[in-house]
């Protein structure tokens, strides 16, 4: 898998991104903001931090940065598109994904490791999580990631199964509790937790690993459907 | 020259933890009459435009493409026409 982890002024979990691509074995690259062409690459992460410091609203000045035409582009063509905390916010406010993330309900920034239910294992980004149990833990670390959208949106994201991932409990004010949605075809992902903080054993969670499993079982796949 | 002075609020139905936490703050200095704290940002925009018509109508353009997301916020402008020094 050929991946690109996007660097914005103000990503600052471009390196841990990478660092989990690589231990995949991915022949992953940093992509700076000002780049216009993804079409070499299987995969496009927008990974966490506080993109041209999260000034105006988070993600609203990064949704306008010249790489995210090529975003669109990869999107529109099937290609995986996954945002990561400051990544989601980027990528609703692009349009990529429905609703918003503001404010967390309760003031002030969320640091923690928190339980989480996979609600679809059907998708591009869970096929992996196989284990009878569906609850996972992973780091969530935002001050903005409580899922606004109207009820409307809200229905239709259940409707269609693009609802991911959820709080075991109620973290941060969330709509239904939604942590992580696709868009409606299934191949851009957007969540808060960070499944690229917990790949290692060392550090105490591995919980995350299924989640890039999955999205490369799914391109592996892909490929052999296309070859 | 004109300024638009641009207020962006949430709209009524969005929670707005600022406002809640403001307002319990002035609870607790004891202004008893407060019943409701909104946060909002502001926002002063010099334009070039001659005149008044086509500056809110740039104003209106650059804050429904860039400064609110239309999801969760609102806006009023007021134009201000700036006096040559």
């Amino acid at each position: 898998m050929k991946a690109a982890v996007i660097q914005f002024p103000g990503s600052n979990c471009d390196f841990d991104m990478y660092y989990a691509l690589q231990d995949f074995g991915a022949d992953v690259q940093f992509v700076t903001e000002k780049s216009t062409d993804l079409s070499a690459y299987d995969a496009v992460f927008l990974p966490g931090g506080f993109s041209y410091g999260d000034y105006l609203r988070t993600g609203a000045v990064a949704r306008f940065a010249p790489v995210m035409t090529a975003v669109q582009k990869m999107a529109a063509t099937g290609k995986l598109v996954v945002g990561v905390c400051n990544g989601f916010q980027i990528l609703t406010e692009a349009g990529m994904l429905p609703g918003q993330l503001m404010m967390n309900q309760t003031p002030g920034f969320i640091c923690d490791e928190v339980k989480l239910t996979i609600t679809n294992r059907q998708t591009a980004f869970t096929n992996q999580y196989i284990d009878a149990t569906t609850t996972i833990k992973l780091p969530i670390a935002h001050g903005e990631g409580r899922y606004v959208a109207d009820d409307a949106t809200v229905r239709m994201l259940h409707e269609n199964g693009q609802v991911v991932l959820t709080y075991a409990t109620d973290v941060n004010g969330s709509v239904d509790q939604i942590a992580g949605i696709t868009n409606r075809s299934g191949n851009v992902i957007g969540l808060m937790p960070h499944p690229e903080r917990a790949v290692e054993t060392l550090l105490g969670n591995t919980d995350g690993r299924p989640f890039f499993e999955s999205l490369l079982a799914t391109i592996i796949t892909k490929e052999t459907v296309e070859a | 020259m004109y300024i638009a002075q641009i207020t962006v609020t949430y709209k009524p139905s969005i929670l707005d933890p600022q406002g809640e936490v403001i307002k319990d703050a002035l609870a607790r200095l004891d202004y008893q009459g407060v019943t409701s704290v909104t946060q909002g940002k502001y926002f002063e925009i010099k334009l070039t435009a001659t005149d008044e018509q086509s500056a809110y109508e740039e104003a209106t353009s650059l804050t429904e493409a860039l400064l609110i997301n239309p999801n969760t916020e609102t806006y009023r402008i007021t134009m201000l026409a700036e006096v040559e020094a």
